[in-house]
């Protein structure tokens, strides 16, 4: 399905997001994406969407070098790959009805688009959708009076109307409870695999990742540190691909951000006494 | 903003520089109110008095009688119509002209990602700039200045009112248009993108839905301005009550100017409250 040969994104202003990395996924595989925040995982996601290009390596779909395609035939790949975000990235102000139909968009004229808006068009879709996800009773409310689980549910609604072959999954979980969490990395595993899909997935949750898929990749400071199968991620793996994290880094980044406006020296740094 | 644990290099340069601009604005007003003649004295003049006296005298009571109202009807529905054409024409030009404006649409941010060399990328530059300059014309020349133009150019009447809204609110719409548009929350626009949609259904599905409300409070506010504008314009020759009011004016009928200067206020009461209610269904 996709195969990546040193792919590699700098920002223009000349963050290297992703340093090199190097995979071969089959057409079907399911695979989770795991590693500490900052590691590169949603710049690779936007690089494998074609919503980025990227600075070096090949990226390829199915033998096709799709880092120069541009134009219908940039369109046309872009359609085959689905897309969940960590914020849903639905338009609250819609009724659900609609932001599950865009799903159609890369297949719709202008005309049609406009069209549906006014008086939906495939209805039935739409309504089988959303009981695949499990809101069939949703079709008509509008998007914003829905839970976040609801509303991540309407977004793999939209994924399975434009129904891709392969399906991104970017933290698709970060923002809803556990529970909660555990039922759509389920759901979409299950859809995945019943309509043969290949599945990605960044997951923040290893728990998640390990009891899910069958093959774990782990990413650190834009390249993969291992590609394993579940049994054999090891703790000494994890904890060497999280090494540094969490806390820390988080308070790293808030120092960063209120560098402007109070200077680094007038914070105590983490862990020093004041 | 001084924060007093770190001494920025420029603060020893600031007091100087804020007493140089009060020195500034100190000497602008003098200048002003000299060069523009202020004194309220001569309000107070006899000939001042007995001019105020007169119009007041004059003016009531207002002309109330049912020939003058019957006769009414047509000015307050010309102003309406002026007003609500000149919309609609305004629509027409700020609408197209505003999103070719605005910046994320046509050349910068998430969707121009894969948009090609620099060729290319200057090439989409063009119609964003044209599209700019021209709104920038158009609303920089105030409609009062456009219906002149338009009535030596199509003749007196409510049609070059019509002209001179759209064209003048034309522009001030794209202006407002392009930054609404470009603020609107990128991440669901991408999403679509990423989906395979093109520019149309990113905007009628993304852009569009999220800035409607804006962009229809906007437009409605517009409308109220245009009723005031298109009163204001008859002066000119344009039509409407404006026409009737500076020909009352000039006949010193200004008991007439008192009847006609009520309505205009009821009337643009009335436009504030239809467009409140509209308002309040769409927004909401």
């Amino acid at each position: 399905m996709y195969e990546l040969d040193g792919l590699g994104k700098r920002f223009p202003d000349g963050t290297l997001a992703l340093d090199e990395v190097s995979l071969t996924i089959a057409p079907g595989e399911h695979v989770a994406f795991i590693g500490p925040s900052g590691a590169g995982k949603t710049t690779l996601f936007r690089l494998l969407n074609l919503t980025l290009r990227p600075t070096r390596g090949t990226l390829r779909l199915d033998g096709v070098d799709v880092t120069t395609l541009s134009g219908r035939a940039l369109r046309a790949a872009r359609r085959r790959i689905g897309t969940i975000y960590q914020q849903h990235n639905l338009v609250g102000r819609l009724r659900v009805v609609h932001n599950v139909l865009a799903g159609n968009l890369g297949r719709w004229s202008a005309l049609t688009a406009l069209a549906s808006l006014v008086r939906p068009r495939g209805l039935d879709v739409a309504a089988r959708a959303l009981g695949r996800v499990g809101i069939p009773d949703k079709l008509h409310a509008r998007t914003d009076t829905l839970s976040g689980g609801q509303q991540q549910r309407v977004a793999i609604a939209r994924v399975l109307v434009q129904d891709p072959d392969v399906i991104l999954a970017d933290e698709p979980v970060s923002s809803v409870d556990p529970t909660l969490a555990a039922a759509i990395v389920t759901l979409l595993r299950d859809l995945s695999a019943a309509a043969g899909k290949t599945l990605l997935m960044n997951l923040h949750s290893v728990e998640l990742a390990l009891a899910n898929f069958p093959r774990i990749v782990g990413i650190r400071d834009g390249r993969v540190r291992f590609d394993l199968a579940p049994a054999q991620v090891e703790p000494a793996r994890l904890e060497a691909l999280y090494a540094g994290d969490q806390d820390q880094e988080r308070e790293v980044a808030i120092l960063a951000r209120s560098r402007d406006r109070f200077g680094v020296a007038c914070r105590p740094l983490a862990g020093f006494p004041r | 903003m001084a924060w007093p644990a770190v001494p920025s290099p420029a603060s020893p340069g600031r007091p100087r520089l804020s007493r140089l601009l009060v020195l500034a604005l100190g000497a602008t007003f003098v200048l002003a109110l000299r060069e523009a003649e202020v004194d309220p004295r001569l309000l107070l003049q006899p000939e001042a008095r007995a001019n105020v006296a007169r119009f007041v005298a004059g003016a009531l009571p207002p002309r109330l009688d049912a020939d003058f109202i019957a006769f009414l009807a047509r000015p307050v529905a010309e102003t309406i119509q002026i007003s609500v054409m000149g919309m609609v024409l305004a629509l027409a030009i700020g609408l197209p002209l505003g999103m070719l404006a605005t910046s994320s649409l046509t050349w910068r941010g998430i969707l121009h990602e894969q948009a090609g060399g620099p060729v290319r990328r200057l090439l989409a530059l063009l119609p964003w700039g044209l599209a700019r300059g021209t709104l920038s014309v158009f609303r920089s020349i105030p409609e009062y200045v456009w219906a002149f133009m338009f009535v030596r150019a199509v003749g007196l009447g409510p049609f070059p009112g019509v002209l001179a809204l759209g064209v003048a609110y034309g522009g001030m719409l794209g202006k407002v248009y392009s930054e609404i548009l470009e603020g609107v929350d990128p991440q669901p626009l991408e999403a679509l993108h990423a989906g395979g949609a093109g520019r149309s259904g990113v905007v009628l599905y993304g852009l569009l839905p999220q800035a409607l409300p804006h962009l229809v409070s906007y437009t409605l506010y517009r409308w109220e301005c245009a009723i005031r504008a298109s009163a204001i314009m008859g002066f000119v020759g344009a039509g409407g009550l404006g026409q009737q009011i500076e020909l009352s004016m000039r006949m010193f009928q200004f008991d007439e100017v008192l009847t006609l200067l009520a309505v205009l206020l009821l009337l643009v009461a009335t436009v504030e409250l239809v467009s409140g209610y509209i308002r309040a269904r769409v927004v909401g």
